[in-house]
């Protein structure tokens, strides 16, 4: 199958090393715990294990057989026949880290290209190879700004309308360095973000807000950066790709550091990964930058080409006094994004973005009709919005389900205080129809 | 390799000028040529700030290493060569001249006594060999 | 040749994909939060697939060829992990679906702890987190957190020997540990003396990976992980090195308490040119309370005709979560197939013939290259890449001399403790022809450093672009190929 010896070449070998027998080669292995046997279930053919997985797999009712409006972190989103092509290709697949710049100038120029992208997309200077998903990227985040203020600011303050998950991955990082604070900002979920000002003081290192933010509201953060900046803190957006192809970038409001998840770049859903963190900043903070970074210089004969750079701030070199121990980025997915932005280029990300915006905002007014639910919209929103519905959400969910549809996100399950809250997306894939249709069933389900 | 007489080291690679009270702070010629092209330097310290011996005061990289600085006597940080920084070449190229550190006002001025004079440097990089 | 970038292809009005017009009525966004502009190119899709693919021919892949890089695992990747991890039913599956429309993927995820366990012998599994050194940064949480658990707040330090992955370390700082250096004995083992003199109860654990970084299987490995519970510290296995193991020994029952699995070495994911991986986490019975939230588990037990309901469980001392949703799904999905396809006893003949692979083309390089332990290997093994009465020629000049022989040079320059360093790792699905034709290169390369030295200094001369300069680089600092004017 995938051992190609056969039993000559087999003893050929074990001749020309000096031993008799395969087991010969394991004597240093304590001879209690040598050659367990593993209770596994049989080896399988391809066409048996494939045959199986198939099972599995349509043992799902998924995002592809429904019609989704769920999102909360992930999107259902168009990828080209394009995509797919080039990323399967094995020279990207199966190459790994590019060590040798040589023969790794494939993969070294795509990321060169995603940090291009990435940095014109939000609007800031630089941005790195990329991170495992966007909650780790944020958590980098504020690992760049402990450092940079060498720890003697210790309090980062978190906007409340974070996706919670993200804020238990900030946590998980930040909370073994030395008396790092972590604080949401806030009383209620729902708090508009320009109230953070009165928890930044001279001990902040770091305030963050997300754009849209978890509840798919946008804000305008200039005069928040400002009086962020007036403090000596940094300021951090945790933004969405897609709405950066039509909104505002975080750069043109004044962050120093912009994050965000690259899942709706050309990334399947794929039940939660592997997806794409990217990390962009200003050239002042190239240098505390975690992770990888490919930078353009010439070869021996004067030509162009691609590096890893900055390495001596990485794991290998620094060992314990690296500021992260990131050794990989996402590359694969690294590059789907790039081909996904390069694809669908200035006009299809500002159209697929517009198209998103377009049909939210008819979906919230179709729901809003709806008796009993009321869509809270008095802060502008992309294309994920929060309904209170009359009943409880897993209750809606489960009809909705039958008839066809992924209902929204159960805010409740994050948080007691927003029970019977549904958020809900709308990306580019779902027709007007669909809308139409799955207002009609909210509305069924509501009198069940 | 480079061991100006008159000055004290560390066998961490650092040296001082003392001058006074005063110590001038850079690291030595074997420490350059141990870390090649440097493309990064950074004092991780300011004026003013009470400095213990043997704590960490700058930062340098070349392209495939990082080294650490250390102060190896207490002071007071009363001057930093701002310009090092963007030019850290220098520290290949003049690491006893252009490519001085920081001063300091030393609190105990015998602690220098416990470092290398030239020759006992010298003789320590040899045992290190290349 | 040199490939333009995206940008320098780009012209002005060309599309590579159409989007349907809206069929919506019209809502104008708010004019102030719209972006002035998208400085983006603009291609066609031919544009695109030319360009990368391209690009695509100027890498070296496991695909292309031998690709030996010691740590690295670069076996050949089954073309079927792909066609099963591209399944619309599990490509298409929303994480936060409710649980009754994903226990396809559930169940999977759920066998594929099980089967981790077994392969390990430990007692629980996270898949959670996202690569090797999340994987280890998660494994020492845990230790810390079960000795904060039973109040015992001193112990601090973390032991790490010489040879250790550089992540070892970095890890246990970004977790506000100590770092305490242990060194190895003359046989390339932990040395047993030194650690007893550290262990005392500041210690929360020891950091080990088995076989180490030279390729060798610690003879005393026992012996160290109870002088480590001795002291009441605790000791993680880094599973770098796991292909080295399957069916040959299992970690658990060695003793160790925590390790990491690569799914992207061991089990046969591709690497992607730098990720994803896939880093899940195995546990003993004491430390399962302190897994990443959530891990999969069965939520309501089958009845007569109903299988169970599977679900997700937090683990009630959990350290908290360490990426969104449950791991790197697409990996775990192909990392089956393969655990799948092998059953046992094609898992422990993948690790023989591993070991019989690097022991081979040691047999093949030894009289030419120094060898600094002299042992029978695991599934890699260290070189010296220099020879003592030719100090200008170094492991990288061998190393890019590889490049013109058409191979993927081994790591070089690691681990540290051995002087310039090639390790190699050439994986049980290299076939004798390749190690035969590998090790021919490797031999002709020390006739070349001796006689015609200019040809290693000079390499590589085949490949798209000759050697880089790194200073330029790094002081220059290009990290974009195109940005807008700054208003």
């Amino acid at each position: 199958m995938f051992i190609p010896h056969t039993d000559q070449e087999k003893e050929a070998m074990l001749s020309s090393i000096g031993v008799k027998r395969l087991e010969d080669l394991f004597t240093a292995v304590p001879e209690k715990h040598r050659f367990p046997k593993l209770e596994l279930p049989d080896g399988l053919t391809e066409m048996e294990v494939l045959d199986e997985l198939k099972d599995y797999s349509s043992a799902n009712e998924t995002a592809g057989d429904l019609v989704c409006f769920l999102g909360a972190g992930a999107y259902r989103h168009y990828i080209p026949a394009a995509v797919n092509a080039l990323i399967s290709r094995g020279e990207f697949s199966t190459a790994y880290t590019p060590y040798q710049p040589e023969i790794s100038q494939g993969t070294l120029q795509a990321i060169f290209e995603f940090q291009t992208l990435v940095a014109n997309l939000t609007g800031m200077d630089v941005s790195n190879a990329s991170h495992y998903d966007g909650a780790t990227a944020s958590a980098e985040a504020g690992v760049m700004a402990y450092h940079n203020f060498r720890g003697k600011r210790s309090k980062i303050i978190l906007s409340p309308a974070i996706n919670p998950q993200y804020k238990e991955v900030m946590c998980s990082y930040l909370c073994g360095y030395e008396n790092v604070e972590l604080i949401t900002g806030g009383k209620d979920p729902f708090e508009n973000p320009e109230m953070l000002p009165e928890e930044i003081d001279d001990n902040t290192a770091l305030v963050v807000v997300q754009y849209p933010d978890f509840f798919g509201r946008i804000h305008d953060f200039t005069n928040l950066a400002k009086k962020v900046h007036e403090s000596g803190a940094l300021f951090t957006v945790i933004a969405n790709p897609t709405a950066l192809g039509l909104l505002k970038t975080p750069g043109a409001m004044g962050a120093d550091i912009v994050v965000g998840e690259g899942q709706p770049l050309g990334i399947p859903l794929s039940f939660g990964g592997p997806y794409l963190g990217f990390l962009a900043t200003k050239n002042e903070l190239v240098r505390k930058i975690s992770g990888r970074l490919v930078g353009e210089t010439v070869d021996n004969q004067g030509r162009r080409g691609f590096v890893l750079t900055l390495t001596a701030r990485e794991q290998h070199i620094r060992r314990e006094k690296a500021t992260s121990n990131i050794c990989t980025n996402q590359g694969l997915m690294a590059l789907t994004a790039t081909v996904y932005m390069s694809l669908l280029g200035k006009s299809g990300m500002k159209h697929v973005a517009n198209l998103c915006y377009q049909k939210a905002h008819y979906a919230a007014a179709v729901i809003g009709k709806i008796p009993g639910f009321k869509v809270l919209d008095e802060h502008p929103f992309f294309h994920e919005f929060v309904v209170k519905c009359p009943t409880d959400v897993e209750h809606l969910n489960h009809h909705l389900l039958d008839a066809g549809f992924l209902g929204g996100f159960d805010l409740g399950k994050v948080d007691p205080r927003l029970k019977d809250h549904m958020l809900v997306a709308v990306t580019e894939v779902i027709t007007k129809e669909e809308i139409d249709d799955f207002a009609v069933a909210l509305k069924e389900a509501a009198h069940d | 390799m480079n061991t100006p007489q008159g000055l004290k080291y560390a066998s961490t690679d650092e040296w001082l000028k003392v001058e006074g009270n005063i110590a001038t702070l850079g690291v030595t010629d074997y420490a350059q040529d141990q870390l090649s092209d440097i493309v990064f330097f950074e004092v991780t310290v300011e004026v003013g700030d009470e400095i213990k011996k043997g704590t960490i005061v700058a930062t340098i990289e070349s392209v495939k290493a990082a080294a650490d600085v250390a102060l190896p006597a207490s002071g007071k940080v009363i001057e930093v060569n701002e310009a090092l920084a963007n030019s850290p070449e220098l520290i290949n190229s003049d690491p006893f001249g252009g490519a001085w550190m920081l001063k300091v006002e030393l609190t105990d001025p015998s602690e220098v006594e416990s470092l290398m004079d030239a020759a006992a440097y010298a003789s320590y990089c040899e045992t290190r060999g290349h | 040749m040199t490939e333009p970038t995206i940008y320098e292809l780009s012209s002005p009005g060309r599309v590579g994909v159409r989007f349907p017009e809206s069929d919506v009525p019209r809502y104008d966004p708010p004019a102030d939060l719209l972006r002035s502009d998208l400085p983006f190119p603009e291609l066609a899709e031919i544009d695109v697939i030319r360009h990368f693919t391209h690009l695509s021919a100027k890498n070296y892949s496991i695909d292309k060829g031998f690709y030996p890089l010691g740590s690295c695992t670069m076996k050949y990747n089954p073309k079927i992990n792909e066609v099963t991890a591209g399944l619309p039913g599990f490509a298409f599956s929303h994480p936060l679906q409710p649980v009754e429309t994903v226990q396809g993927n559930l169940y999977l995820m759920y066998q594929l702890q099980e089967f981790l366990k077994e392969i390990s012998g430990f007692d629980a599994v996270s898949l959670q987190p996202a690569a090797g050194a999340q994987g280890e940064f998660t494994g020492v949480k845990i230790i810390n957190a079960y000795h904060k658990s039973r109040g015992d707040e001193k112990r601090t330090r973390v032991i790490i020997p010489d040879s250790a992955h550089g992540t070892n370390p970095a890890t246990t700082s970004m977790i506000g540990l100590e770092v305490v250096h242990l060194p190895s004995d003359k046989r390339g083992n932990v040395d047993l003396a030194a650690l007893k003199e550290i262990c005392d109860d500041t210690i929360a654990g020891l950091m080990l990976t088995n076989p180490n970084t030279l390729g060798l299987f610690d003879e005393n490995v026992c012996e160290v992980i109870e002088i480590v519970h001795a002291a009441g510290g605790l000791v993680y296995g880094d599973g770098a090195n796991l292909n080295a193991l399957l069916g040959i020994t299992r970690p658990g029952d060695l003793g160790f308490d925590v390790m990491h699995f690569n799914l992207h070495k061991t089990f046969s994911t591709p690497h992607g040119g730098g990720g994803p991986g896939s880093g899940p986490v195995a546990v003993t019975a004491a430390l399962a309370d302190f897994l990443p939230a959530p891990i999969v588990g069965i939520v309501e037990e089958a009845s007569d005709d109903v299988p169970p309901l599977y679900g997700f469980l937090d683990p009630p001392q959990s350290i908290g979560r360490v990426k969104t949703f449950f791991g790197q799904f697409g990996m775990l999905v192909r990392a089956y197939t393969y655990i799948r396809m092998h059953g046992p006893d094609g898992l422990r003949k993948v690790s023989e013939y591993a070991v019989l692979n690097a022991n081979y083309l040691l047999s093949k390089v030894k009289g030419k290259y120094t060898l600094p332990y002299d042992r029978i290997c695991m599934h890699e093994f260290v070189v010296e890449g220099v020879w003592p009465d030719l100090p200008d020629v170094h492991a990288l000049d061998i190393a890019k001399r590889l490049m013109d022989y058409d191979f993927h040079p081994p790591t070089n320059y690691f681990p540290l403790i051995v002087h310039e360093a090639l390790m190699i790792e050439p994986t049980e699905t290299e076939n004798k022809q390749t190690l035969d034709a590998f090790a021919d290169a490797l031999l002709k390369i020390a006739d070349e450093a001796r006689n015609e030295p200019e040809l290693l200094k000079n390499a590589p001369h085949n490949t798209p672009v000759s050697r880089l300069d790194e200073v330029k680089a790094a002081k220059e600092l290009v990290l974009c190929c195109w940005l807008p004017e700054k208003e």
